[in-house]
């Protein structure tokens, strides 16, 4: 039970995805004008990182080990990723219209996110079973979501503060997570 | 070499597959988004906003190639609106913002020609052949699509005086 | 000692400022009553609601108390002549009012005669039903004397249907400078009570309470003699400003709040102000209109500061006058005020008419007007304080600016009274009231935008379904034009057939 926690805190918070290992950062700077997209997108990448690590896993594991097919890795884990955001932008665009109508564009580059596929490498690397694969995509997904949501607040408090007309908009936004960076890093004195 | 492009052909096809069968079910008839615009916006038609119709002035701020604010007779309340159903931010004070304007007939000009009357939207102009024609400000949304019909340019745009009830405090300029 | 002191500082809701009141000398001089001056100035709007509709022609004769307008809707008033004379205009005048628009107004020439015409008999107000006294109140143009100007009919009326079992006389007057409340209290204590009884038969409602802040130690003394131990309680309250607005002085004397999207009647209570209470027992005592009432005029600038009674429709530039100018010719004069310097309107110029609801005239010099550039916010959370409805004016305020209305609404715009504690306290002097009110009258503008695009919506249809129908119309009226011809050409074919057919038959 204590490993399990010990991964998606480790996952989440000391090797987070985007503010630590710096992958995925479009959708951050992208999507993070509003609260209410920011976490829209976060369960969109949740639900296709958990998804894209399980059928990765399976892939690695059942079709390319036994094979010897270890270089077509990047190709076919894309392919499943594709398959699954594409599938993940039908669900959202008949539930949640509006959803997908603030995300849009990011939506379907979500398949470029290089946090879905970074997860799902990996995870081979680190050669871990299927639950832990599981479990280390949703710990990161976790991350990724936590980071949207509070880059998100402070990008909501930045839009009512009088910012210097040579920091509108992106400039201040850089500043802010590299400062939410910076403290970040704090995580990784943690010894877990 | 074989066993590789016979498993990428397997797996591409196996996901084709079941994507195609997703696709039966989720499938979304039309732009719902466009029709919940569509309520919203005032249906008249007038081709303000350069489209033809209000139609085509939803589906264009739905594709993203007008701006919420593209609706004159809407005002600020729809494009904020429209802006809060999509997601977008809108710059409001971008909005052309001179105060209303309705059309005005000035009667030692106008001939009775009825062609004012037949192109409103809003029925908002009354008036019988060989009779001087009048506008209902209460009807007249601003359009202006009667103006150019006006063969003796009787027919002006004339600003809506802002009056006690009307009008709003400034806001204060910031410091 | 200091720890009793933190917890009650811990505890108290320590809402609303302690601005200088500067209510004397103006309080301790008695009231001067101004002679009806040549023109007088009605305009029709008066009051909240709908303006009132002329029913008199220019050049007509009207004596004193002559109805010269009609109320028109349901929440509106009547306006009276306030003395005898000659209709000669309704054009167009400055309201008091901080837009500096204009507003239709009657202009009356007096006659000089002020001479009374026939007013309602006089009756004996407790034999009267409440719906009568609603009906006497309403005729005679009574409005909230305290500044919002609301009908007092209306709520008199919409007391006794909701069932009110207290009802509230306020007499704070928490704004500073203004006196003319104070002034009444100490002159007509017992004209007030019996107004209040009146009120409370008309209500239906068991207490009276009158609260009347603490720096008026006369008028409460005054007040607490006339009232006697009957079921008015004067009760004083804590000078305090907004002590004086509706819900506040209601968690006071009755420790209830009153709800934030609610009224007073939704918890039994009712306000008045004590200057509608003498209103209302003159309109059911004695039949008389609302035609005069008392206007301080106060400021640095002021000569002579003081309480006068003026008639409604007199031009403040008369009345200062008459108060005895400015000083110095008004050269130090910095802000014209017409009501109270928190809540009431800076005024473009002296020409503008006193209306019912016109508490003061103030003349302001520099050193009373806090004129300075606003600086940024520096979110020391004092607006917060002394905000008396517990909102958030630093955060409404920057959502305002970046036009973000409905974030500001989810922050209890809605319930921001405009009081002006915030913007009073603020020590970067941003002009926090201004942000709000300015809010207030933009969402009202989009909700009228709305209402027009709604109704285009229907004209649009409308005409859609008529071009419509015309067209069926003229389809039906073609179709049925052809079916008329063809069945004449059917006639005449079977006619000339069975002429042939004789001419055969014959021929054969």
């Amino acid at each position: 039970m204590s490993e399990i926690l010990l991964l998606l805190l480790s996952t989440a918070l000391v090797n987070n995805v985007v503010l630590i290992k710096f992958l995925g950062l479009c959708p951050v700077m992208g999507v993070s004008k509003s609260v209410d997209s920011a976490f829209g997108m976060g369960l969109a990448t949740t639900f296709v990182i958990v998804l894209a690590s399980g059928a990765s896993w399976m892939l690695d594991h059942w079709l390319l080990t036994p094979l010897g097919l270890g270089y077509l890795r990047i190709l076919s884990f894309i392919l499943v990723i594709a398959s699954v955001v594409q599938f993940t932008e039908m669900f959202i665009k008949k539930s949640s219209p509006g959803l997908y109508q603030s995300l849009g564009i990011y939506l379907p580059l979500i398949t470029t996110n290089c946090a879905v596929l970074g997860v799902a490498l990996l995870n081979v690397q680190q050669q871990f079973s299927l639950f832990k694969s599981l479990l280390y995509g949703f710990g990161s997904a976790l991350g990724f979501t936590l980071v949207m949501l509070i880059f998100a607040g402070l990008r909501e408090r930045i839009a009512l503060a009088r910012v210097p007309a040579a920091f509108a908009g992106a400039p201040i936004a850089f500043v802010t997570i590299s400062l939410l960076a910076l403290s970040f890093m704090g995580f990784s004195g943690l010894n877990v | 070499m074989i066993a590789a492009i016979l498993s990428l052909t397997l797996l591409g096809a196996a996901l084709g597959i079941v994507l195609g069968i997703a696709n039966k079910f989720l499938k979304v008839e039309g732009n719902p988004v466009v029709e919940e615009l569509l309520v919203m916006m005032p249906g008249s038609n007038c081709g303000q906003c350069g489209f033809p119709g209000c139609n085509g002035a939803a589906e264009a701020i739905v594709n993203g190639t007008a701006p919420a604010t593209c609706c004159p007779p809407g005002g600020k309340a729809l494009a904020s609106a429209i802006a809060a159903k999509l997601g977008l931010t809108v710059d409001l004070s971008a909005m052309a913002d001179d105060g209303p304007k309705i059309a005005v007939v000035a009667e030692e000009l106008c001939i009775g020609c009825c062609r004012c009357s037949k192109v409103c939207p809003t029925d908002a102009i009354i008036g019988a052949a060989k009779q001087v024609h009048n506008v209902f400000r209460e009807a007249c949304t601003g359009c202006s699509s009667c103006i150019e019909k006006c063969p003796t340019e009787a027919l002006v745009m004339r600003p809506v005086p802002v009056t006690l009830q009307h009008w709003v405090m400034p806001r204060p300029v910031a410091a | 000692m200091g720890f009793m002191n933190l917890l009650k500082h811990l505890l108290s809701d320590d809402w609303g400022v302690h601005p200088d009141d500067h209510k004397r000398p103006a309080a301790d001089a008695p009231v001067r009553v101004m002679p009806v001056p040549q023109r007088l100035y009605l305009p029709l709007q008066q009051h909240l609601g709908g303006p009132a509709r002329p029913v008199v022609l220019v050049g007509q004769q009207v004596s004193k108390g002559e109805l010269i307008a009609e109320a028109q809707g349901m929440v509106s008033a009547p306006i009276h002549a306030p003395t005898s004379g000659t209709i000669v205009a309704v054009s167009e005048i400055t309201a008091p009012h901080p837009s500096g628009l204009t507003l239709s107004a009657i202009i009356l020439e007096a006659d000089g005669r002020d001479a009374w015409g026939e007013l309602p008999a006089c009756v004996d107000p407790f034999s009267l039903s409440p719906a009568e006294i609603g009906q006497r109140v309403a005729a005679a143009g009574v409005v909230g004397m305290g500044g919002a100007a609301f009908p007092s009919s209306v709520k008199l009326v919409g007391a006794s249907r909701a069932k009110v079992t207290t009802l509230v006389i306020n007499g704070g007057e928490c704004e500073p400078y203004l006196s003319c409340d104070d002034r009444l209290m100490r002159d007509q204590a017992a004209a007030i009570i019996d107004g209040i009884r009146i009120m409370q038969h008309a209500t239906g409602a068991n207490v009276a309470l009158v609260g009347i802040e603490d720096n008026k130690p006369e008028a409460i003394a005054a007040m607490q003699r006339a009232a006697g131990r009957g079921d008015v309680v004067i009760r004083p309250v804590p000078a305090r400003y907004p002590m004086g607005s509706e819900k506040q002085l209601i968690q006071v004397l009755t420790g209830t709040e009153v709800p934030a999207d609610g009224r007073p009647a939704d918890i039994g209570v009712i306000v008045h102000n004590v200057g509608t209470a003498l209103a209302v027992r003159a309109a059911v005592r004695e039949g008389k209109p609302l035609i005069s009432r008392l206007v301080t005029v106060n400021g640095q600038c002021a000569a002579y500061p003081g309480n006068i009674e003026v008639r409604i429709g007199t031009l403040a530039e008369e009345v200062i006058a008459f108060a005895g100018g400015l000083k110095g010719d008004g050269l130090g004069l910095a802000r014209r005020i017409m009501g109270g310097p928190m809540m009431g309107m800076q005024i473009p110029h002296w020409r503008v008419p006193v209306v019912k609801g016109s508490s003061g005239i103030l003349a302001l010099d520099a050193s009373e007007v806090a004129a300075q550039e606003p600086n940024p916010c520096i979110r020391c959370g004092r607006c917060v304080k002394a905000c008396p409805m517990g909102l958030l004016p630093l955060e409404m305020s920057a959502r305002i600016r970046n036009q973000a209305y409905d974030e500001a609404i989810d922050l209890g715009l809605k319930d921001c009274i405009a009081c002006g504690c915030c913007a009073y306290v603020c020590p970067s002097t941003i002009p926090l009231v201004q942000y709000f009110v300015h809010a207030k009258g933009e969402l009202a503008a989009q909700d009228r935008t709305k209402l027009r695009n709604d109704a285009t919506k229907k004209l649009a249809l409308q005409r859609q379904e008529r071009l419509a129908r015309e067209a069926r119309e003229k389809a039906e009226a073609a179709a049925r034009r052809k079916a008329e011809r063809e069945a004449a050409a059917a006639k005449v074919a079977a006619e000339a057939a069975a002429v042939n057919a004789q001419t055969q038959g014959e021929s054969a």
